[in-house]
């Protein structure tokens, strides 16, 4: 009998036996679906982590200069509150390092709060107000698409116009032209000279409510104390040119505060690396569970099939003992019995893929993750669940192949 | 003397051409723990092509043993067992399976057909497992059920069928693949009267058309169709008759 009889034989016998073959699948099932969407979902928030979020946050071949990292999870008091000790970044920090560095880069100062914004009457609560450099946009990517961002003059001088971000030109002026209008920073009157592209959302947070203006004008006052930045942000055009940045950038940190080569740094520069450091964490133990899980549920799976192929081979010891009295042999037997598991499995695989697959594709439209299905864990749903029937199928097949034909027509 | 007519076989010899079935000091002996019971003592029984012989006996006296393993379902402890020209008596299992397939149409009290397979499927495994392809099988499991009467039930499942359909069907799939011997274990134990002439009336007409039958039965009125019987008692051959034709 070849393995296209046994496979037909296969198929016809579990048509015939719905209810077990169903039930013999779901381990298989319940398995490759979380193979597959599991797998898919995390390459989602990998993609979304490096792509949106540490790109947005930080931003590409980009650093920080800040008192202390700005991204901090899980951290101890102490550690805080030797961060609260350190001397802040000064404008004259921030120029002397953008001044000092000799590589090409672009800098931009950043001082950030949260400060309600008025006009005619209506107001957007806590939105996210900047005060930065000119450069500032071009860094952060922030397309204008209506007006104008600020000059260098502009900025140097502190005078008192606004970028606006989407959101709230929507929520201010509600579709009329933003352009030229004026806006109360807590209470600080400024001119709108231009307005931010859309950018949506980040978590489920608006990247859309905020407002930059330069860094010396009175916006300084709500967002840090007198001549103080939150960071100077620069940006390089490769990740050498950022490296070498950065060293230069120590160097004069250092020299400027005086520290000494025992004493660290009293300051930091923060990439998106540290920021996908803390992802790259989260991601190593998804990739303990994940497998682990998955294992599990395959291991469950083939348990459940070889009972019930156990279950079967006792069923149909008449069968199998009629098959041997018309001459099948010891492998043809075998083949049977092992099509069978296999393809339980298989059909459980497909399924498992199917469901994964949709479950990946709800994830994409449900949530912000670009939830992605790998072929390659289709390639190893397939293969794990058909290993996993015919592994599952070999004791109860060889059990079939090994009944002696007389004891097996005698049963009832 | 020799037994059933024929000539003295000795070990060592090969049996002559027309003979179809030869046992020689033919001895299985089951070990059941505590005892060794002793089925079969030593049976030389030699049976030609186009023979029909029907093996009797009391239960226990070894009929069911001599059948299985004249059916190659068993292997004898002793003794040496010919069929058609070879010898069979030393075979491993997939050698013997080979010979079920090619040499060997059973057919059983209770039929032993596969529920849920149609009369036509049933009739074709031999013929899977003889490895013959599936446009080849419909056709000569057609023409099988149709030797028997059954072409106009080809699709329907045992359990659709009469006692004597069904074991028309067993018939058609014992004949499928053209073997040496038909091997009949109590073929109307499970049919009523009428039933059980109708078979035995496909039987005496098979054997007219060629086929060498042998049939195991208690019934003396069935054994009477047969145009020998050999009688077992406590594992030898008691009595070989022939009828006089």
């Amino acid at each position: 009998m070849r393995v296209m009889e046994a496979m037909r034989l296969a198929f016809h016998t579990l048509r015939t036996q719905k209810l077990k073959s169903g039930f013999a699948l779901i381990g298989v099932f319940i398995g490759v679906t979380f193979l597959i969407g599991a797998w898919s979902i995390v390459n989602g928030m990998n993609q979304y982590m490096v792509d949106k979020f540490a790109g947005t946050i930080i931003g590409v071949n980009t650093f920080h200069l800040r008192r202390r990292p700005n991204f901090t999870p899980n951290v101890d008091d102490s550690t805080w509150r030797a961060w609260a000790r350190r001397p802040r970044i000064t404008f004259s920090d921030a120029e002397a390092v953008a001044e000092g560095i000799d590589v090409p880069v672009i800098t931009a100062w950043q001082s950030s709060d949260n400060v309600t914004i008025e006009a005619n009457g209506k107001e957007v609560r806590d939105a996210d107000v900047t005060g930065a450099t000119e450069r500032y946009f071009e860094i952060k990517n922030l397309q204008i698409v209506q007006g104008r961002a600020f000059s260098a003059q502009e900025a140097r001088r502190g005078v008192p116009v606004v970028v606006i971000g989407h959101e709230v030109s929507e929520k201010l002026y509600a579709g009329l032209d933003p352009i030229g209008k004026s806006l109360r920073i807590r209470g600080e009157p400024y001119r709108v000279i231009g307005v931010v592209a859309k950018q949506g959302k980040l978590f489920g947070f608006s990247l859309d409510r905020f407002a930059v203006a330069p860094a010396r004008s009175p916006v300084q006052d709500q967002v840090n104390p007198p001549g103080v930045v939150d960071a100077l942000i620069v940006k390089a055009s490769s990740v050498e040119l950022m490296r070498e940045a950065m060293d230069q950038a120590t160097g004069i940190m250092r020299s400027r505060r005086h520290l000494r080569p025992a004493h660290p740094d009293n300051f930091v520069l923060e990439t998106s690396e540290g920021v996908l450091s803390f992802w790259a964490g989260i991601q190593r133990i998804l990739f303990v569970i994940g497998p682990g899980l998955v294992t599990i549920s395959l291991v469950v799976g083939g348990i459940v099939i070889m009972n019930i192929m156990l279950m079967a081979v006792a069923e149909r010891t008449r069968e199998i003992g009629i098959r041997k009295s018309l001459g099948a042999r010891r492998a043809d037997i075998l083949r049977q019995f092992l099509a069978e598991s296999a393809m339980i499995a298989t059909i459980g695989g497909a399924l498992g893929i199917g469901t994964g697959i949709l479950l990946s594709i709800l994830v994409n439209v449900a949530t912000p993750l670009p939830a992605t299905v790998s072929p390659m864990s289709i390639l190893l749903g397939v293969g794990l669940g058909g290993g996993v029937g015919v592994l599952a199928g070999v004791y109860p097949a060889s059990r079939a192949a090994r009944l002696d034909p007389i004891v097996a027509l005698r049963q009832e | 003397m020799t037994r059933g007519g024929a000539q003295e076989f000795r070990t060592g010899d090969t049996p002559l051409p027309d003979i179809v079935i030869l046992t020689h000091k033919l001895t299985r002996d089951y070990d059941m723990g505590s005892e060794l019971v002793r089925a079969l003592r030593g049976v030389d029984i030699q049976i030609h092509r186009n023979e029909y012989v029907a093996v009797m006996g009391p239960s226990g006296s070894g009929k069911s043993t001599l059948m299985n393993l004249v059916g190659c379902l068993d292997t004898p402890t002793a003794g040496e067992y010919w069929l058609n020209g070879q010898k069979v008596s030393d075979l491993a299992d997939d050698a013997l399976a080979r010979i079920r397939n090619k040499e060997i149409g059973f057919v059983f009290q209770t039929f032993n057909l596969l529920p849920r397979a149609s009369a036509l499927h049933n009739v074709e495994l031999p013929l899977i497992y003889a490895g013959i392809g599936s446009s080849d099988r419909r056709e000569r499991a057609t023409h099988a059920l149709t030797r028997v009467g059954l072409g106009d039930r080809m699709e329907h499942k045992p359990n659709e069928l009469s006692g004597g359909q069904r074991q028309r069907v067993a018939i058609a799939r014992a004949l499928v693949n053209d073997p040496s011997i038909l091997l009949a274990d109590e073929p109307t134990g499970n049919l009523d009267s009428t039933t059980s002439q109708e078979i035995m009336g496909v039987f005496g007409e098979l054997h007219r058309q060629g086929q060498t039958v042998v049939m195991v039965t208690h019934e003396a009125d069935i054994a009477a169709h047969a145009a020998r019987v050999v009688t077992l008692r406590d594992g030898l051959v008691a009595t070989d008759q022939r009828k006089a034709a």
